[in-house]
């Protein structure tokens, strides 16, 4: 077998590989989270890390995914002489897909990178292995409380994002085009049920698990150079992106 | 140790606005009440369809919310919906030959229980029977009776100008 068809056959063994690898560390790490609980010094650490340093982007991202979600729902509904359905339209589209989506995406995007690169770092700078000489076990000293980080930060990042953008709909098709303020609420009250919030927060834990398990793994799992940590960080992104793009339609399928 | 009060208060601070966030997903914007004054009478009330009613919906006279849907159930011997309505003990003053109809808010509205008053001395009492109701309008139903009421009167005025001719 030479050239293409051995180059296929080469990636896939390589995708197989990691594949394997990573619901190997998958199970290693959720065995491991009760006993990391017992030292919530160190996951609250990380929920510092992941969740209140996130705080600021997730908040402008949805005061701003909010205000356009009014210019152009009110845009669309104005059509059919019914803005004040603004508010339905509005809480149902950000508690069900964007909230979760974005606040994900995000996510990955400050957090994710973050733990990526520090645990790709720790692993190039052999700090990974010195924890082993010291009979200190890296996975529950380092990997699994970061991981629980993200768990725990990332539906709270979600119901933070989606009650900011909430407000930036409000603020746009209230204040400025006049859609009415109490057929704005009481029409998202009549509609909205608590159902709609549990989707939202369960994709939200959702989402933060798969994150944070990818961000965790590609930086443990790193090549031990600059250039290794380097692509680390990406395919945190990258493979963070597309698992939740798919998770949403597989979750949003199941709880329809 | 001060670097980490810092990470503790901001954490604090973090999963504070985190619940503040859910709580207030959950009691703002879902028609959830969490009223403690819980004081109320079931009253039933028997309808052909329901159309789109769903339990939790309003329950109202002359506009005012007096209740809610609590359930919807069907009863297999009447063949028709059951619905139980449950209202707040403040108004225990309605007549109970009043009439229930399912009303829809606005075009895009949902449904809702409207209470129109009787005139009997004898109010509501818990476990009481609506006994005039109306029910829900189907929209399909009222096309084709339009529709069908235009085809017959088009039927009865085509053949007149015949023998004229």
């Amino acid at each position: 077998m030479t050239g293409l068809p051995a180059e296929l056959a080469a990636s896939l063994a390589r995708f197989l590989e990691r594949l394997g690898g990573m619901t190997r560390f998958s199970g290693r790490v959720l065995l491991q989270s009760p006993v990391a609980l017992l030292r919530p010094r160190l996951v609250v650490e990380q929920v510092y890390n992941t969740g209140a340093l996130s705080l600021v982007i997730i908040m402008t991202c949805g005061l701003f995914v909010g205000m356009v979600l009014g210019l152009q729902g009110h845009d669309l509904l104005q059509r059919f002489g019914s803005e004040d359905a603004l508010g339905t339209g509005a809480a149902l589209s950000l508690l069900k897909e964007l909230g979760p989506v974005v606040t994900a995406l995000l996510f990955a995007g400050r957090a994710g990178t973050a733990l990526a690169s520090e645990l790709g770092l720790m692993r190039a700078t052999d700090q990974l292995s010195a924890m082993e000489v010291m009979a200190v076990d890296p996975m529950r000293r380092v990997v699994v409380p970061r991981f629980l980080g993200g768990v725990i930060a990332m539906p709270l990042l979600t119901a933070i994002f989606i009650a900011v953008a909430l407000y930036g709909v409000q603020l746009i098709g209230v204040q400025f085009l006049g859609v009415d303020q109490g057929q704005f609420w009481s029409q998202m009250r009549g509609a909205v049920e608590l159902d709609d919030v549990m989707e939202g927060l369960i994709k939200g834990v959702a989402f933060g698990v798969a994150c944070s398990l990818i961000a965790v793994f590609e930086g443990y799992n790193a090549q031990p150079t600059a250039e290794g940590v380097g692509r680390a960080t990406t395919r945190t992104v990258v493979i963070s992106a597309v698992v939740t793009l798919v998770l949403d339609y597989i979750l949003t399928a199941l709880m329809l | 140790m001060r670097q980490s009060r810092t990470i503790d208060i901001s954490t604090g601070l973090f999963v504070l606005l985190g619940f503040a966030a859910i709580l207030f997903l959950v009691t703002q914007i879902t028609n959830r009440e969490f009223s403690l004054r819980s004081e109320s009478y079931r009253v039933q009330a028997q309808f052909e369809n329901v159309g789109g009613l769903k339990p939790g919906a309003p329950v109202s006279m002359a506009g005012v919310t007096i209740g809610r849907v609590e359930a919807i159930g069907y009863d297999m011997n009447l063949y028709k919906a059951i619905v139980t309505l449950r209202i707040d003990s403040s108004y225990d003053q309605i007549p109970n030959d009043s009439d229930a109809s399912i009303l829809t808010a606005g075009l895009l509205g949902g449904q809702y229980i409207g209470i129109s008053p009787g005139g009997s001395d004898q109010p509501f009492r818990d476990g009481d029977k609506v006994e005039f109701v109306q029910d829900a309008i189907v929209l399909e139903n009222l096309i084709s009776k339009y529709l069908f009421s235009q085809a017959g009167s088009r039927e009865e005025s085509a053949p007149a100008p015949a023998p004229t001719e």
